[in-house]
């Protein structure tokens, strides 16, 4: 008795410790992105000081310095606008596609899904070359266009894979029932199978805006002007002047750009992880 | 749509081909277009003398990969792809299964501890990269400062973690395990809410203690779902190049040039748009493995 209760509570105090231990490395980053913010720069950069805590009064100004006197605003806004378009662009190609796969064209659709989803694994750095010529040929560089051009082919294929596994799930009596009811087969897909579709729809529009937050290859390679950036790219190469590097200002943006983005994905995270899952776990 | 809606409705809810095709063709096309015709002109290229503001363009056979193949930086960096992404996948599987049996059973503050475990996956990579610059920076770098309050090393004598090849290496690796490990975690999580909760509680019951269930009955359970996140963690691994351009940018000294970044400084950066292209195509091998991988797995899973 008393060897099993040891044995139990030896196994909580190990089960807490993992669980400290990889939760304040893994969090510790965004800890020293928050605390430097608000750090006064003559306490940032004093050595003798404990780094883990303000040693002086928290300071707002570096997010002054970020908002006012840098574009981050602006790349904020190019970020949201990219996303809201690659977003509708990717829901207009990859719903109707998804559904064609599933419901309209049998076992050989199930097999080009699959080798749609398998485009998903070419990424971007072996197609960032040949993808900027074109760019340049289309008369894109430099602009935000090129980017809503090109990140559909990352969105794309998840999203038509995540869809396809949600279109399954719906009972095909639905459909029957809509179609006895007068509608066409296309009609049933529009009236029936989209409005009862939302969820997997709104998974796929988060999954959609967040990769296109978390981008970096195709917007450092196809723009260059401060004022077309994209927050993953101005951030980390545009709020560096020369060599100096405004950290706490840095730390901020870095802060403010991720939280949301993290907070959405974590509300569909379970839905993403079984779209890559599917096939290993039945 | 309009020549195929009468058709259908003679063959009722069943398939409609035709209707399927318009459906899914605009997508295929896309991507056919934006993947396909790239990926083609990427091997032309690399048989190409092709640079960025130059017009002229010769076929030059193999002699793009006989000068990469000479030059030691692309051995080096090809050499570093493999290094950075196997260190990294196994210190993944190991720290994430840890992690996703700790966090299995429900404890109270576990929605909140899972967002924070989640953070480095769910924050673009970019961000979180620059935090770790931050982090371990030849001055101000709260590593440092820890060892010489633990006076492992005198102060302004300690190691500069990003200037130096072995430890910029070391860096590299933690980054891109610190991004991973939550990724990895969830997927296993995912798998081992598959298995069934008996067998592991019939092992205990029989008298095999933790190691013994672990190594006998949880992980050969588990293992087509590890399988699943190596392959996932092996692509993000390999074909990264944000850790390593904002960590390093492939120095000091190239030494932690991956074929990415290498692939980035010759072919964009360097304008020669010929070896650039012929060095990303060194992905390709690995990328085609594990395509082949996982369509094994995908077709075991339909079939059973």
């Amino acid at each position: 008795m008393i060897r099993t209760g040891l044995r139990k509570s030896s196994a909580r105090i190990v089960h807490g410790t993992v669980l400290i231990v990889f939760t304040v490395l893994l969090a510790f980053p965004f800890y020293w992105m928050l605390i430097a913010t608000f750090k006064q720069n003559l306490d940032l950069y004093a050595v003798e000081n404990n780094p883990f805590i303000l040693n002086a009064k928290p300071t707002l100004d570096h997010l002054r310095l970020l908002f006012n006197e840098t574009r981050y605003v602006r790349w904020l806004g190019n970020t949201a606008l990219v996303g809201v378009i690659v977003v509708a662009i990717t829901l207009l190609l990859a719903i109707p596609a998804a559904y064609a796969l599933t419901r309209l064209t049998g076992r050989w659709g199930q097999r080009l899904g699959i080798g749609i989803f398998l485009t998903y694994l070419v990424p971007p750095t072996l197609l960032f070359i040949p993808l900027s010529r074109v760019v340049a040929l289309l008369g894109l560089q430099d602009t935000i266009w090129s980017l809503v051009l090109v990140y559909p082919s990352f969105t794309i294929p998840f999203s038509i894979w995540l869809l396809m596994a949600f279109f399954k799930s719906i009972p095909r009596e639905l459909e029957d029932a809509a179609m006895v009811d007068g509608l066409t087969r296309f009609g049933a897909f529009v009236r029936m199978v989209i409005p009862i579709s939302t969820s997997g729809i709104l998974t796929v529009v988060i999954f959609t805006f967040t990769l296109v937050t978390q981008e970096f290859v195709y917007a450092l390679t196809f723009i260059s002007p401060e004022s077309q950036q994209m927050v993953g790219v101005g951030i980390p190469i545009f709020l560096v002047r020369g060599d100096v590097y405004f950290w706490s200002s840095l730390m901020a943006a870095c802060l403010i750009a991720s939280l949301p983005i993290a907070f959405l994905y974590n509300l569909f995270l379970d839905r993403f992880i079984a779209g890559f899952t599917v096939g290993a776990i039945k | 749509m309009a020549i195929a809606g009468p058709k259908i409705r003679s063959i009722g809810a069943a398939q409609s081909p035709l209707l399927g095709a318009a459906m899914f063709s605009p997508a295929v096309l896309y991507l056919v277009l934006v993947i396909g015709a790239p990926f083609a002109l990427a091997v032309f290229y690399a048989f190409s003398d092709a640079r960025i503001g130059s017009t002229g363009l010769h076929f030059v056979g193999l002699e793009n990969f006989r000068s990469i193949l000479q030059s030691p930086s692309f051995r080096m960096a090809l050499k570093n792809s493999v290094v950075f992404t196997v260190c990294a996948q196994i210190i993944v599987v190991v720290c994430s299964g840890a992690l996703s049996i700790a966090l299995e059973k429900p404890f109270r503050g576990r929605g909140l501890v899972r967002f924070l475990i989640l953070l480095p996956w769910v924050a673009p990579v970019s961000l979180g990269s620059i935090g770790w610059k931050w982090i371990l920076d030849s001055i101000y770098s709260v590593i440092t400062w820890v060892l010489v309050w633990l006076h492992i090393y005198k102060p302004y004598n300690a190691p500069m973690w990003l200037g130096e090849p072995h430890l910029a290496m070391a860096s590299v690796i933690l980054v891109h395990c610190w991004r991973l490990i939550p990724f990895s975690t969830v997927v296993m999580l995912a798998g081992r809410t598959a298995i069934p909760k008996e067998i592991p509680e019939a092992a205990a019951i029989d008298g095999a203690g933790f190691w013994r269930t672990l190594f006998q009955i949880n992980l050969p359970m588990m293992l087509p779902i590890i399988n699943v996140a190596v392959l996932f963690g092996t692509i993000f691994t390999f074909t990264d190049m944000t850790v390593v351009y904002i960590l390093t940018a492939g120095g000091p000294f190239d030494s932690t040039q991956t074929l990415p970044s290498l692939a980035f400084a010759t072919g964009i950066q360097g304008s020669d748009l010929a070896a650039g292209a012929a060095i990303s195509l060194f992905l390709v091998p690995v990328l085609v493995l594990i395509a082949f991988l996982m369509l094994r797995m995908a077709h075991r899973a339909e079939v059973v």
